[in-house]
């Protein structure tokens, strides 16, 4: 394996990280308005996801961090090119890291009903136009020949993008709902478990068009058809899996397969995308590679030595921290948020 | 105005702004780690309510640095993408590297800081808040890396017009890095415990919790005046280095457009006029600038007008002078805040050594107060000089500004985003302005019960 794949590599399981586990907690966010009836169960929820979000975002930090380093020119012209989309994800991203912290400090219900809404949206639009960001990759952006991206707004939304954002907000809530099952405990757990199955269904005709349109309208499975059909087949074999778990209340299982599904659904557009990072819509010749896009041999060098000596620590302790708290979270206990 | 202009004007309130709340967390992260030291080796649960108290603005600071840092991050794509092609191989590596190294660091720490009082040892919970603390630091070293490859490029090649990295120890021993590193983050210490002095003498002003407050001083003005006193033996190291390598930002910061004779006195006050090139009314210290670059007194330092020629012939036509008043002034905010900062902490240690802490002078305590404001202002400052002093460059001799921003992006967008970012960043200000005044008039013995439950949360129940 080169560097530049094995960089590809690396950064597809930064995201494909990012969306497992700040997917989690961006349904869990979500929660707060569609499930919580009271403020104990929404500071429940909240609380339940306090040690963990800041961490499970930096993968998307690092993610970004590595695209810079490792492919500059991907980088530049994605956080150029979706300068909008970026804006508005940015903003939901600052109003809820905040909202987490702030919305305890008083207790003015006006005050917290103004953190939950930063939350809730926080936790609904981010997901949701890096949905549309990742979709519009693998469909082809209007990309030149010096790898300047002009996209109007019908290349950035359109029914195929706003599909999959859709697609990916809900399996967002739903993995967070099979997180709650695992922190709560009582009336909101049996309720997360129902809504959890109830969303089953229309997130799975989601899926299913989602699937269909990328066949008709990408050239992902013309590319990669054979290993794209195995990762379908087996998100399929994981879906079924999820719900099967809800029935029988093995929830731990059951946050596993609806994480399985989304690491499933997040790997796939890589796969499709490789060895393109992003794909021109006006001419193949313009697409951007993990050659024409990276770094240097010696900088992706570097860069491998210090990624592949610290991740195991990174990983380690990360997964001792769920660990640690790895108990319920109790409305009697003390809440920090 | 063109996209040049505001991308800029984004990047600085987007920095500035973010600046304020990194050197707090850096400053107060080792001030409470160095007070939860102080409680698990002598048990005394004071120290404990100290790190508490402390800790309770650390993480309002904490939340607002974070936040912004992701738009620290992801502004070099979005406003300065030709500069992120130039550059990336160099300048997003360390940028890779601090999220690796010290962002997952912080962020998992901090979390089993916040949640872990009663689930972790005391020993695994202290080492908890020093591996934020040495998060933080880690995350100062590898962001100054990138931005002293800014001041002074090294270890790169241009290949295919970008520049590539060829060495990363040139990079991290870069000698522009070895005096920015020190003088950045003993500012941040001095920053967090100014922080603490100010509000401590404003409580005990008020005589409210005097024991508590006076402690929590003590730690803080000790902290406080060695790093005072650090940064201006670092700034020094610097202003030498910057003689060296950026001597157009060091003359412009003297607003010296000629010669400056030999020895070189340091100008205190000058009446520039940009237009016609020269100063006037000029209040100097003999020697002193002589012994700023080359820690003797004697030595010529070259003007603006004789650097000018001297760039325009290694690059080519163009207008090397960075804007002046603000380079000039901004370095003497700096120099002056700085100044004062340790006069304060110098009569604060005074009057612990003397043991009169019990009856400060009310004056002193009003200005340890508004001490506080101090080092914001000269962090402000020293970066303004140090950003706009390298113009018209991004990369000193390699890229400027004009050739850095985005092509494909219009004036509307970045007005959009501007006009979006600054509200947010005066909302935020001002929401935490407002919490730091709810919490520090609580003060510290009203913290168990804030959320009204009638338990005590630090007694284990389940």
């Amino acid at each position: 394996m080169s560097l530049n794949e094995l960089w590809f590599l690396l950064i597809a399981v930064l995201f494909v990280g990012f969306f497992f586990l700040e997917g989690f907690d961006f349904g869990v966010g979500m929660e707060t308005q569609i499930l919580a009836k009271n403020d104990t169960e929404r500071r429940v929820l909240i609380n339940s996801i306090g040690p963990f979000w800041d961490a499970n975002e930096v993968w998307l930090i690092t993610g970004a961090g590595a695209m810079f380093a490792a492919f500059p020119h991907w980088y530049a012209t994605l956080f150029s090119g979706f300068y909008i989309p970026f804006v508005f994800a940015l903003l939901a991203l600052i109003a809820r890291g905040v909202a987490f912290e702030f919305r305890g400090k008083r207790d003015s219900k006006t005050w917290q009903k103004t953190w939950d809404v930063c939350i809730f949206f926080g936790s609904f639009l981010p997901p949701f136009l890096l949905a549309v960001v990742f979709a519009s990759f693998i469909k082809g952006l209007p990309i030149d020949g010096d790898m300047q991206m002009y996209a109007g707004f019908f290349d950035i939304v359109n029914a195929y993008t706003v599909v999959a954002g859709i697609t990916v907000v809900l399996l967002c809530l739903v993995h967070g709902l099979m997180f709650t099952t695992l922190r709560t405990l009582g009336d909101l757990q049996e309720r997360a478990r129902k809504l959890a199955q109830k969303l089953l269904i229309p997130l799975a005709v989601l899926l299913v068009a989602f699937v269909i349109m990328t066949y008709n309208m990408t050239d992902i499975f013309d590319k990669r058809g054979t290993l794209l059909w195995i990762v379908v087949a087996l998100g399929v074999v994981a879906y079924l899996l999820s719900g099967y778990f809800m029935t029988k209340k093995k929830d731990g299982y059951a946050f596993g397969m609806t994480g399985a599904v989304m690491a499933l659904s997040v790997a796939s557009i890589f796969i499709g995308l490789f060895p393109r990072v992003m794909i021109s819509s006006l001419d193949q010749a313009f697409n951007l590679t993990i050659t024409n896009a990276a770094s240097g041999h010696y900088s992706l060098k570097v860069m491998t030595i210090v990624a592949l000596t610290l991740l195991p620590f990174v990983l380690g302790y990360q997964i001792w921290s769920y660990f640690i708290f790895h108990k319920r979270v109790h409305e009697k206990e003390h809440l920090e948020y | 105005m063109d996209t040049v202009m505001l991308s800029r004007i984004q990047f600085a309130s987007t920095t500035i702004f973010h600046y304020f709340f990194v050197p707090v967390s850096i400053g107060l992260a080792l001030l409470i780690a160095i007070m939860e030291t102080m409680y698990v080796r002598k048990g005394n649960e004071e120290y404990k309510r100290m790190a508490q108290f402390w800790g309770k603005l650390f993480l309002i600071n904490f939340a607002v640095g974070v936040v912004t840092g992701i738009l620290q991050e992801f502004q070099f794509g979005m406003n300065w993408s030709d500069y992120s092609r130039f550059v990336g191989d160099v300048f997003g590596a360390p940028l890779a590297i601090e999220a690796l190294l010290a962002f997952f660091l912080e962020s998992t720490f901090i979390g089993i800081w916040i949640f872990g009082w009663d689930k972790v040892s005391k020993r695994i919970h202290l080492l908890s808040i020093w591996l934020v603390a040495f998060g933080t630091m880690l995350s100062a070293f590898w962001i100054l890396a990138a931005n002293s490859f800014m001041q002074h490029p090294v270890g790169f090649q241009i290949n295919n017009g970008r520049a590539e990295m060829n060495d990363i120890f040139a990079l991290i021993t870069n000698g522009q890095l070895l005096v920015e590193f020190p003088h950045t983050v003993l500012a941040a210490y001095a920053t967090g415990a100014f922080l603490v002095t100010g509000i401590s003498a404003y409580k005990l002003l008020k005589k409210q919790d005097v024991a508590f407050f006076r402690k929590s001083f003590e730690i803080a003005a000790i902290v406080g005046i060695i790093s005072s006193f650090g940064v201006a033996v670092a700034g020094h190291a610097q202003a030498q280095y910057l003689v060296e390598t950026q001597p157009m930002k060091m003359a412009a910061s003297e607003g010296l457009w000629g010669e400056s004779g030999d020895p070189a006195p340091w100008t205190v006050f000058a009446n520039i006029d940009t237009e016609n090139q020269t100063s006037s009314g000029e209040v100097q210290i003999p020697y002193l600038l002589s012994f700023l670059s080359y820690s003797k007194f004697s030595g010529e330092v070259k003007g603006m007008l004789e650097l000018q020629k001297e760039y325009e012939l290694a690059y080519g036509p163009g207008d090397y002078i960075p804007p002046v008043k603000t380079t000039f002034w901004s370095f003497r905010i700096m120099v002056a805040a700085g100044s004062l900062m340790i006069a304060l902490g110098v009569y604060a240690i005074y009057l612990m050594w003397r043991k009169k802490m019990d009856k400060p002078n009310t004056w002193f305590m009003r200005f340890m107060f508004w001490g506080l404001l101090l080092p914001p202002i000269a962090n402000t400052s020293g970066w303004i000089m140090t950003e706009i002093g390298r113009q018209p460059w991004t990369v000193f001799g390699l890229m400027t500004t004009e050739d850095s921003v985005s092509p494909n992006i219009t004036s509307g967008q970045v007005l959009f985003s501007v006009i979006s970012f600054t509200a947010i960043y005066a909302i935020l200000g001002a929401v935490m302005i407002g919490l730091f005044i709810k919490v520090i008039k609580k003060g510290p013995y009203a913290m168990d019960n804030e959320h009204g439950e009638s338990h005590d949360p630090y007694n284990k129940e389940d």
